[in-house]
């Protein structure tokens, strides 16, 4: 489903590289964990795949469902179904969420040539996958991200994920700032969304959200490149020895 | 001032004098009323319209803004339309000549000719400064419009809609309003046009809130493309009469709305709440000053303008607070997004604190649509142009969420997602 050839990637802005010479394939069904310290490139990596305008590409290329997808805006990879969970959600004030959500869906099925939902049935979808998220519909009536909590800014990400049902999950530290509970009602709506037609894609930078999201594979990223893939035990591995073995094996 | 007397008066000029001396026999009033509207066009002639050098025009200057003058046309033709907010009450100005059917039960309502006639009008006709352009040109010209008076007690529970509609010529209303102690109300001040043809409109409010009045006035200004509208609004609160005043400008082509108040009973509460939307060629002013004068009252004002095109805006606002009106809470705001290299906005904020326990404040921002914001609507699905007319409308709409009564918020949202529909 992803292919991800040689990618050399820089900040637009003063030409620093982050990402030198990335490769990194997942397939359909698939559920990928990109593990790395910090500073190694992990955010940077999801907002390439949905192509934020602060990086430039320089080398290589990114082939979703086997098309380059570097010539795409944001919208146009949305629409063709990549989805980034945001490690910081973007509080909009005067957006109200249920507009936002109805918008969103909208303007992606429209791009697909698809009829716009009615009322009732975009009403109905989200109740429903609220309710599976155990979110308060007040939440909903409140400006997009605006005064939620750390928690309900990550549940509203999961959410818009099941609303838009994109065939790319990438999920940016969603565990960073969840209590026990929050992470394992956000692991549920992850693992909800699980299917053979469907890739996740799991930044974190602990093992600890891997306990509720098993993957298929783990992958280290280090100053811009995959050092090093494996299975869950690679998780493990790095839980309890840390990443330096693995940083002085590869260099 | 000695030196406009020697200029050449301006087409304008020209034509607002030629219509005093041609409508003059015609005009509603004698006696008192006749001679305050002379003595207002003789203050017209003598000094002009004011110009940059005239502070509290510096920065809208009539004199070379205003082109011309419409003549007043006979055949103009005008009807009613539907209310903006279904059931409200609604009392007619059609091409400046009022109907005063429709007014609500419990509320008296007298046309203002009938004032001009009778004389009592002639207090009315004054200038509140030396500077006061707009009461000048309203009080020499004024025809029509309500005298409204809602008793002690009475609580209006639909709206009432005072609505001008102008389709050419001109028209030069006023607008004395007693709100009775304990009274509430929603009034909706609507001017509209239905022609490209060029109009001039002129309106004079002057609102008396009596004690524990809460009264929340729009004024919803969507005149035609070619049209001028001059406008001011008084204001006098007494002891905790509140007052939520919301302006929306998205119409006309010369616009400036004055509004002047003072607080003069104890805990009174004053809202300014005002968006303008600005596109084309086009000139809009949003004058505000407002006297603190008695201890203990607030006061707070946000100003939201959207900027595209070649438009060209102007919020100047200017709080006072009196020696001993101690205990004042001001806070004044205006923000602008500028979407335009040509757009044009100048804020200028004033304080003047006599008062040494008191808490005002004063912001001015100039601002572009977020990036971020920007980013992550689009990587949700939106197309950007989407995405951007979708932040300018939050923009404003929080502002007219504060109105938190769906029946006119929505309304409101429509006129304002239609305008940004044709200006985006």
């Amino acid at each position: 489903m992803l292919e991800i050839r040689n990618l050399h990637a820089r900040i637009a802005e003063d030409g620093t590289e982050i990402i030198r010479g990335l490769n990194l394939t997942v397939k359909a069904g698939e559920m990928a964990a990109v593990m790395g310290p910090n500073g190694s490139g992990k955010s940077t990596l999801s907002y390439i795949l949905s192509g934020r305008e602060d990086y430039e590409v320089t080398e290589g290329d990114i082939l979703y469902n086997g098309e380059s997808i570097l010539e795409l805006d944001p919208s146009e990879r949305a629409a063709k179904g990549i989805f980034l969970a945001f490690q910081y959600p973007v509080e909009i004030p005067g957006v109200a969420t249920m507009q936002f959500l109805k918008v969103a869906m909208n303007e992606q099925r429209k791009f697909r040539g698809e009829d716009e939902l009615t009322t009732p049935d975009f009403i109905r979808r989200v109740k429903e996958a609220a309710a599976r998220l155990q979110i308060d519909p007040d939440m909903l009536k409140r400006p997009l991200n605006v005064g939620f909590s750390g928690g309900e800014k990550k549940r509203a990400e999961i959410l818009q994920m099941a609303l838009l049902e994109p065939q790319l999950c990438v999920l940016d530290e969603t565990d960073s700032g969840l209590d026990i509970d929050a992470l394992k009602i956000v692991a549920d709506g992850v693992n909800a969304l699980r299917s053979p037609d469907r890739a996740v894609i799991v930044i974190t930078h602990y093992q600890r959200l891997l306990e509720y999201i098993v993957p298929d594979s783990v992958h280290v990223l280090y100053k811009g490149q995959i050092i090093k893939s494996g299975d869950k035990s690679l998780a493990l591995d790095l839980e309890a020895n840390g990443y330096a073995n693995i940083i002085d094996a590869a260099a | 001032m000695n030196m406009q007397t020697a200029i050449v008066m301006t087409a304008a000029e020209t034509a607002l004098v030629d219509a005093y001396t041609a409508q003059i026999g015609e005009l509603p009033g004698e006696g008192a009323v006749l001679s305050a509207r002379d003595t207002l066009l003789a203050d017209l002639r003598k000094q002009g319209l004011p110009t940059r050098r005239v502070e509290s025009w510096h920065y809208t200057d009539l004199r070379a803004l205003l082109r011309s003058v419409p003549a007043a046309d006979p055949t103009a033709f005008a009807q009613r339309v539907d209310p903006l907010v279904a059931g409200s009450s609604v009392l007619s100005v059609l091409n400046g000549k009022a109907d005063t059917k429709g007014a609500p039960t419990g509320v008296n309502v007298r046309s203002y000719a009938e004032s001009l006639v009778d004389g009592v009008a002639a207090a009315d006709l004054i200038e509140r400064d030396p500077d006061d352009a707009i009461g000048r040109i309203n009080g020499s010209f004024v025809r029509d419009g309500f005298e409204i008076e809602v008793p002690e007690g009475t609580e209006l529970e639909q709206p009432l809609e005072l609505q001008l509609v102008q389709s050419a010529g001109q028209s030069h209303s006023r607008f004395p309003v007693t709100f009775g102690a304990n009274t509430k109300a929603m009034i909706i001040e609507r001017h509209l046009s239905v022609s490209d043809a060029p109009s001039l409109v002129t309106t004079v409010c002057d609102l008396i809130l009596d004690e524990g009045a809460e009264i929340t006035w729009i004024i919803l200004q969507q005149q035609g493309e070619a049209d001028s509208h001059l406008a001011q609004v008084n204001f006098d609160l007494g002891a905790n009469a509140k007052l939520r005043l919301f302006v929306i400008n998205a119409g006309g082509k010369l616009v400036r709305q004055e509004v002047h108040g003072v607080t003069t009973g104890e805990g009174s509460d004053f809202k300014l709440r005002g968006i303008n939307l600005l596109g084309g060629e086009t000139h809009t002013d949003v004058t505000f000053t407002l006297g603190h004068d008695v201890p203990h009252t607030t006061s707070t004002e946000v100003i939201r303008n959207v900027v595209f095109d070649r438009a060209k805006g102007v919020f100047q606002g200017q709080i006072r607070v009196a020696p001993d009106a101690q205990k004042t809470d001001a806070k004044m705001a205006c923000n602008t997004l500028l979407l335009s290299d040509d757009a044009d906005f100048s804020a200028k904020p004033e304080l003047e604190i006599f008062a040494d326990d008191v808490q005002c404040g004063h912001g001015a921002t100039v601002i572009d649509i977020n990036p971020t914001h920007l980013y992550y609507l689009r990587t949700r699905g939106i197309p950007e142009n989407k995405a951007r007319a979708m932040l300018v409308n939050a923009f404003v709409d929080e502002i007219v969420e504060e109105l938190e009564d769906e029946a006119v918020i929505e309304p409101l949202e429509t006129i304002i997602e239609a305008w940004l529909d044709k200006h985006a």
